[in-house]
């Protein structure tokens, strides 16, 4: 990614981050559960990059896999890294929200469910690339793949599990968004997706350049 | 483009509100206790949660972007190292 | 495959010390998951689906490690042979090797937990059949994928528990419906519908990627 672009997108996404805070401070509460809601203003969006990641490099790997692109394969992990992080984010922030709104740290809620079998995946990914020696990028590459084309079957199999169990749940008839806080939760949408694609940059950035060092030890060998 | 993501996005977060089921402890409720009428036992200080939160999150990016940065430099040290070495031998 | 059933029919080491080990769990469940000394409601789809799921994996690692050891993979995808065949073969010994596996598990559960396992027996071998070539191809490849690989014993139900969740879900769903008094057949029709999906896009892939994973 060229320079430029990216201290651009850098410097757009640290002003947002910063104004975030007041506009959310601004917002108005909801009626229901108070000063805790305010945390979806950068839960959902963190869970919204993740599935952005998870896309990213559910595509790359089978690029890598089919055209043998390196780029490819850069792309994929740092986007499975990144999947990872903004997945801790989103699992860590949930319970805090779940705590204080519903009572308990966690519930078999679908959502929970597929969102944390998702990032099991994607450590896993991790810990193949991290550990399974050399070779292992293809072997990572297939699974990025096969963790892409799970995730429609977790949703459907985790959807119907969930419902086939009584619950003891209600569904909160939360107010639709108003204008309010319509503006603060587009805003972070937007401050989150710049912050994910600055991530996603710097971290390709990082291996290409690991790449590089490589390349040059081989041709010092050479010498 | 720009408004179509807006729109589409805005109903993305609508959807994704409205379907949070809660499971409550205890019997199920059959509509909503807003939070002030909740008997004083089981309002939790939300702000300690709040605060947690949004100091979690800043730490894991900043801390990811900080590492990365660290990382980029010290890789970038070594490449103008080893390029030197190249160049004289 | 004909080599390895004849492999197979020879020692009969791996497939007995397999079922032993999978009754063996099926032990160890039952007397791990109790409540006043009898065993808890509804655990049993799950013991049959856990047990059948780390048979297979002890299986699958078995099966690539003989390959390995005499390093005939190499040789195997020097032939010319088709990939295509050659993880086909494996496959269809994984399964012969389950299936037997799985008969004996779903035959001790019943016994020992006093399900009604047989009643519909059709159904219960839709789900176990559809259930086991979803994982044992997303198995086959992730264990033929790893036969080189550093760790390649923990990183393969690593890889694998996560991406076959959505198997054991339908499986355990399925298999719990059936056992039900007042069997809720839509259901079980779904969960193998699920599975049938789920082992038509994975067979796909697992054959596809078998040939670009491995070329080394």
């Amino acid at each position: 990614m060229n320079s430029k672009l990216f201290l651009g997108l850098m410097i757009v996404g640290t002003f947002m981050f910063v104004a975030a805070p007041v506009m959310i401070a601004q917002a108005p509460y909801e009626s229901t559960m108070g000063l805790i809601q305010k945390i979806f203003y950068f839960h959902v969006p963190a869970w919204f990059a993740m599935f952005l990641a998870v896309f990213v490099c559910g595509v790359s790997s089978a690029l890598y896999l089919f055209r043998k692109n390196p780029v490819a394969d850069r792309l994929a992990e740092s986007a499975a890294e990144i999947a990872v992080l903004f997945g801790v984010i989103g699992l860590t922030t949930g319970p805090l929200w779940a705590r204080k709104a519903w009572g308990v740290w966690w519930t078999w809620d679908p959502r929970l469910t597929m969102a944390l079998i998702l990032e099991m995946i994607f450590l896993a990914y991790l810990l193949l690339r991290w550990y399974g020696g050399p070779g292992s990028d293809k072997l990572a590459a297939g699974l990025g793949l096969f963790a892409m084309a799970n995730v429609p079957f977790v949703y459907i199999s985790v959807n119907v599990w969930r419902t086939i169990h009584p619950t003891t749940n209600v569904v909160p008839s939360l107010a639709t968004s108003a204008p309010g806080m319509f503006v603060p939760f587009v805003w972070c949408m937007v401050a989150f997706l710049i912050l994910f694609i600055v991530m996603l940059a710097a971290r390709t950035r990082l291996e290409e350049k690991r790449a590089e060092v490589e390349q040059l030890y081989l041709s010092l060998e050479d010498v | 483009m720009v408004v179509f993501l807006i729109l589409v996005l805005s109903e993305e977060g609508g959807n994704l509100i409205g379907d949070q089921q809660p499971p409550l402890l205890g019997e199920p409720q059959e509509e909503f206790v807003p939070i002030d009428q909740l008997p004083p036992e089981d309002q939790l200080p939300a702000a300690p949660l709040l605060v947690a939160a949004y100091g979690i999150i800043w730490l894991v990016v900043f801390g990811y972007l900080w590492s990365i940065w660290k990382r980029l430099s010290s890789v970038e040290n070594e490449l103008k190292t080893i390029s030197n070495r190249l160049h004289n031998d | 495959m004909c080599k390895d059933l004849r492999i197979e029919s020879r020692s009969w080491e791996m497939i007995s010390t397999i079922v032993f080990f999978a009754a063996s769990c099926v032990l160890v469940f039952s007397f791990a998951l109790v409540r006043e000394g009898r065993p808890i409601e509804g655990v049993a789809p799950g013991i049959i689906w856990i047990s059948v799921a780390f048979a297979g994996t002890l299986g699958l690692g078995r099966a690539f490690e003989r390959e390995r050891h005499y390093d005939a993979l190499r040789g195997l995808m020097m032939a010319p042979v088709e990939r295509s065949a050659i993880f086909s073969g494996k496959l269809l010994g994984i399964l012969l090797l389950m299936g037997i596996t799985e008969l004996i598990i779903v035959s001790v559960v019943a016994l020992m937990f006093q399900v009604t396992l047989f009643e519909r027996p059709l159904y219960l071998i839709a789900l176990l059949v559809t259930g086991t070539v979803g994982f044992a191809s997303v198995g086959t490849l992730f264990a033929a994928m790893l036969v080189r690989t550093r760790s390649r014993g923990v990183l393969l139900p690593v890889l694998l528990y996560p991406i076959t969740i959505p198997v054991l879900i339908a499986g355990v769903g399925g298999t719990f419906a059936l056992i039900q008094a007042d069997p809720n057949l839509d259901l079980v029709r779904f969960w193998i519908a699920t599975m049938v999906f789920f082992d038509v896009v994975f067979l796909t892939l697992a054959l596809w990627t078998f040939e670009l994973v491995m070329t080394e």
